[in-house]
């Protein structure tokens, strides 16, 4: 077997494994949170006969490990079961709010990471000399921004002084792409500024690192421009680790967003998983948690075989 | 002069002046107070209802594990969902009145023990059936269950028997009951067909707009529906109320014209919103209140000179000028405010006294060692800052009291109930009867105080039935001594629900007995733009 198949099977492999470790992890710690959903339903109104009889409807008077099991046996025939406070089906609740997380995610990189690619490029290619000073200043000081900050900010300036979009960035089917594109304007605007500085940074610090080699040396002598020597010599040599940045960059900005999705009232999965701890509800609270960690297990995966290919020493092993 | 008035005249309409701001300036222009009356209630009821359009509120208190079914609503974006969908036998108006929705009749008998709702004929459910006096008692029924999980079960506990016969509902009781409409007036009774026992949260109702999409936690949408028996309200084509429920964006959003109106506009930045064009901030006083609640069985609190030294040793003006900006109203330990039916304002108003406090602190003959206030950010909005503020005046009065503050998450499991000194707030009932049985009865299941008193009981049970008006007063007015002066109840405010609706709403009314008119002002507003 191809040596990268194999590692892509391992991985894989060892990714389902460690999802289910963290169904169990979760489960635990849902459990080891005080109070239990009836408690969390009823609230101020819980009466010891209400919440008997609200646990027993639940199932929730069953021991916590049949439940597991019996969670975790719906789950491996594709069946995530119902939320336990309002009955609503889980898998068709999450349908819609992957969809908007990931529209939310999928804008938001497709500005960021090719924009924080060129100016980290561009910081490197001119490292020491203003245009590298404005750009490490500029980014440095929005990814120090609080994320609510910038969200308030942009809010003020584009709803305010210049009403251009909406402070409320609510996503619906049945409205158009454009529509779509321009209700998260604002919520994309700001997870740009945040997720920026961080993958610039890798960027223009690889590239640096590569410069100092002899063969890019050698590609100077032969009197190529610095543009070209940075583009064709040094970049290639340094995607590994800005793959493996830009990775982590996209799973926070699937599973990290939650600040951003509360302040703009955007309808994604963070809100929905906050909801639903608070009130304890288990079924819910693992369908999305795992959810989250199989998108970090993926990309995390992605990036490493990407740096394999990216790089014929490992992608040649002898 | 005429011009500055037909201006005036014009903000009236818009609902954008009260009629003291405008009794005030016409006068000062020098036209009668008398005639200025006279011109503002023209000018009020002047303005004709503007049919179509899609009405947008935005509001905090909706979270995505909330369900249409009526029995489950517990926060404020499905009290305002099931009262676009719903109808109810009967609600209540802003005058503290009965208001005839379902029921166009009810009746007692003298000793008001058996009550008759007739039922509106040719009221038309949003699946077309008509309504029926036997889907009237399947609901109720279906709320008597406790696995309904029902908010309304302690109100319907108290009906033994129901019967149906033609368009008439006769409900018998356990005892008598003067204010059995308002308890049918309660939000989670609406009535649905077949008592919405098949499925409780469909969202089929007599109300008058139709769910059209409802997607818990984001957004609720409506349609008129067509047929609804009551011609006078529902203006708007379309409701639509989004879930925003973060402060900043909520008044974003009012301010950019997203939304039409919001509710609970944060007291801090009232003042800042009052100067921003086209919005207006409606602060209505109601029935809802700030607490905090010592448990009256366990020490210290068992000890009414501790009691008593705690409820002199807090500054409730202070409170009220902090806590809630001034939009609210002084508490005096009891759980009642002039909203209420049979309310006797001639009750003293407790004051902020360190010294006396002192006083009653010694006369304790506590030791001294830190008492104990739990307090949690959601316990009331302002909770911690309250807390801190009470611990200082305290401080004044030598009693140490200590704040600890406790997460949001779980407060109402872990803490509320548990802990003997807590904040913590309530809602309010329309009626005091109902109040004092869900807190302060003895057996009631939500004494959160753990208040027990032979004599309160006796007078509460025997008010519950009193229909002669003048007595009823005195037992109410007797039970507040009583409870004020031997309760374990802390009440520093009444809290005004505030609103913040935008210039082009028309038909905005003050209601004291819920938030954003009693969860109908989309339904009773129209949009002038």
């Amino acid at each position: 077997m191809h040596p990268v198949l194999k590692l892509v099977v391992q991985r894989i492999a060892l990714g389902l494994l460690l999802l289910l470790a963290v169904s169990a992890v979760i489960f635990l710690g849902v459990e080891a949170l005080p109070g239990d959903t009836a408690q969390a339903i009823l609230g101020q109104q819980a009466t010891p006969e209400a919440l008997a009889n609200l646990r027993e409807q639940m199932g929730l008077d069953q021991p916590a490990l049949s439940r597991y099991f019996s969670w975790l046996g719906g789950v491996l025939q594709g069946d995530l079961g119902t939320a336990l406070t309002n009955k609503a089906d889980i898998a068709q609740s999450i349908g819609q709010r992957l969809g908007n997380t990931l529209f939310l995610a999928g804008c938001a990189a497709a500005i960021s990471v090719p924009l924080a690619i060129l100016l980290g490029v561009i910081a490197a290619r001119y490292a020491g000399r203003w245009p590298d000073k404005v750009i490490s200043g500029v980014t440095l000081t929005t990814i120090s921004l609080p994320e609510f900050v910038a969200a308030y900010f942009v809010i003020f300036l584009l709803t305010q002084v210049i009403p251009i979009f909406q402070p409320v960035a609510m996503v619906f089917p049945g409205m158009s792409f454009w529509a779509k594109l321009h209700a998260v304007a604002l919520p994309v605007i700001v997870l740009v500024l945040v997720v920026l500085a961080h993958m610039m940074r890798m960027t223009r610090a690889a590239i640096l690192n590569v410069m100092q080699s002899a063969y890019i040396e050698t590609a100077e002598l032969k009197g190529l421009s610095p543009m070209q020597v940075v583009w064709r010599h040094a970049f290639p040599n340094a995607i590994a680790p800005v793959v493996s940045v830009v990775m982590l960059n996209l799973a926070y900005l699937v599973v990290g967003v939650v600040v951003v999705e509360v302040v703009f009232g955007y309808n994604a999965l963070g809100q929905y998983l906050v909801d639903h701890v608070t009130k304890r509800d288990v079924p819910v609270v693992q369908a999305v948690g795992l959810i989250f960690a199989a998108v970090y297990i993926f990309l995390n995966m992605a990036a490493d075989i990407i740096a394999i290919v990216a790089n014929p020493r490992l992608r040649h092993p002898k | 002069m005429s011009d500055q008035l037909d201006q005036m005249i014009a903000r009236v309409r818009k609902g954008a002046m009260t009629r003291r701001e405008f009794v005030g300036r016409t006068t000062a222009m020098g036209v009668s107070a008398a005639l200025a009356g006279a011109l503002f209630t023209k000018a009020a009821h002047a303005e004709e209802p503007k049919k179509g359009g899609v009405i947008r509120i935005g509001m905090q208190g909706g979270e995505s594990t909330n369900s249409l079914d009526p029995a489950l609503a517990a926060s404020e974006v499905p009290f305002q969902v099931n009262m676009t969908w719903g109808e109810m036998l009967v609600d209540v108006n802003p005058d503290g009145t009965i208001d005839h929705r379902i029921a166009e009749e009810v009746s007692s008998s003298s000793d008001a023990t058996e009550w008759k709702f007739k039922i509106r004929a040719g009221v038309e459910f949003h699946d077309g059936k008509t309504v029926t006096a036997d889907d009237v008692i399947a609901t109720l029924k279906r709320h008597t269950d406790e696995k309904s999980q029902s908010g309304a079960l302690g109100i319907v506990q108290g009906i033994t028997e129901m019967k149906a016969e033609g368009d008439m509902v006769t409900l018998k009781l356990n005892a008598a009951n003067a204010d059995l409409p308002y308890l049918m007036a309660d939000y989670h009774l609406m009535i649905q067909p077949g008592g919405g026992v098949d499925n409780p949260a469909a969202g089929i109702g007599a109300g008058p707009y139709k769910v059209v999409v409802n997607e818990p936690g984001v957004r609720h949408t409506f349609v008129k529906h067509a047929n609804y028996f009551d011609s006078s309200i529902g203006h708007a084509d379309e409701v639509e109320i989004l879930v925003i429920n973060d402060n900043t964006a909520r008044t974003a959003a009012l301010q950019s014209g997203q939304v039409h109106m919001i509710n609970r506009v944060d007291p801090k930045i009232v003042e800042l919103l009052k100067g921003v064009p086209g919005v207006q901030i409606r602060a209505v006083p109601g029935r809802g209140h700030y607490v905090f609640i010592m448990h009256v069985d366990k020490a210290p609190f068992d000890n009414n000179d501790l009691r008593m030294a705690l409820k002199l040793a807090i500054n409730r003006q202070e409170q009220v000028d902090k806590i809630l900006g001034g939009l609210g109203s002084r508490g005096n330990d009891f759980p009642i405010n002039s909203a209420y039916p049979f309310f006797d304002d001639s009750i003293e108003q407790r004051e902020y006294d360190a010294a006396k406090a002192a006083e009653f602190y010694k006369k304790s003959g506590h030791d001294g060692s830190p008492i104990i206030l739990a307090t949690a950010p959601g316990a009331f909005p302002g909770a911690v800052d309250a807390a801190n503020l009470f611990a200082a005046s305290a401080k004044a009065a030598g009693i140490p009291l200590e704040v600890k503050l406790e997460p949001d998450d779980g407060y109402w499991s872990n803490v509320w109930n548990v802990a003997p000194f807590c904040a913590s707030y309530w809602g309010g009932r329309p009626v005091q009867d109902q109040m004092y049985s869900t807190a302060y009865l003895s057996t009631a299941e939500w004494n959160d105080t753990k208040f027990k008193n032979a004599k309160f009981d006796e007078l509460l049970l025997a008010a519950r039935g009193e229909l002669d008006a003048a007595k009823r007063k005195g037992q109410y007015s007797e039970m507040a001594h009583i409870l004020r002066d031997e309760g374990g109840l802390i009440l520093p405010m009444f809290n005004d629900f505030v609103s913040g609706v935008s210039e082009t709403v028309g038909g905005w009314i003050d209601d004291p007995n819920g938030e954003l008119m009693n969860g109908r002002a989309q339904v009773r507003c129209w949009l002038n733009a």
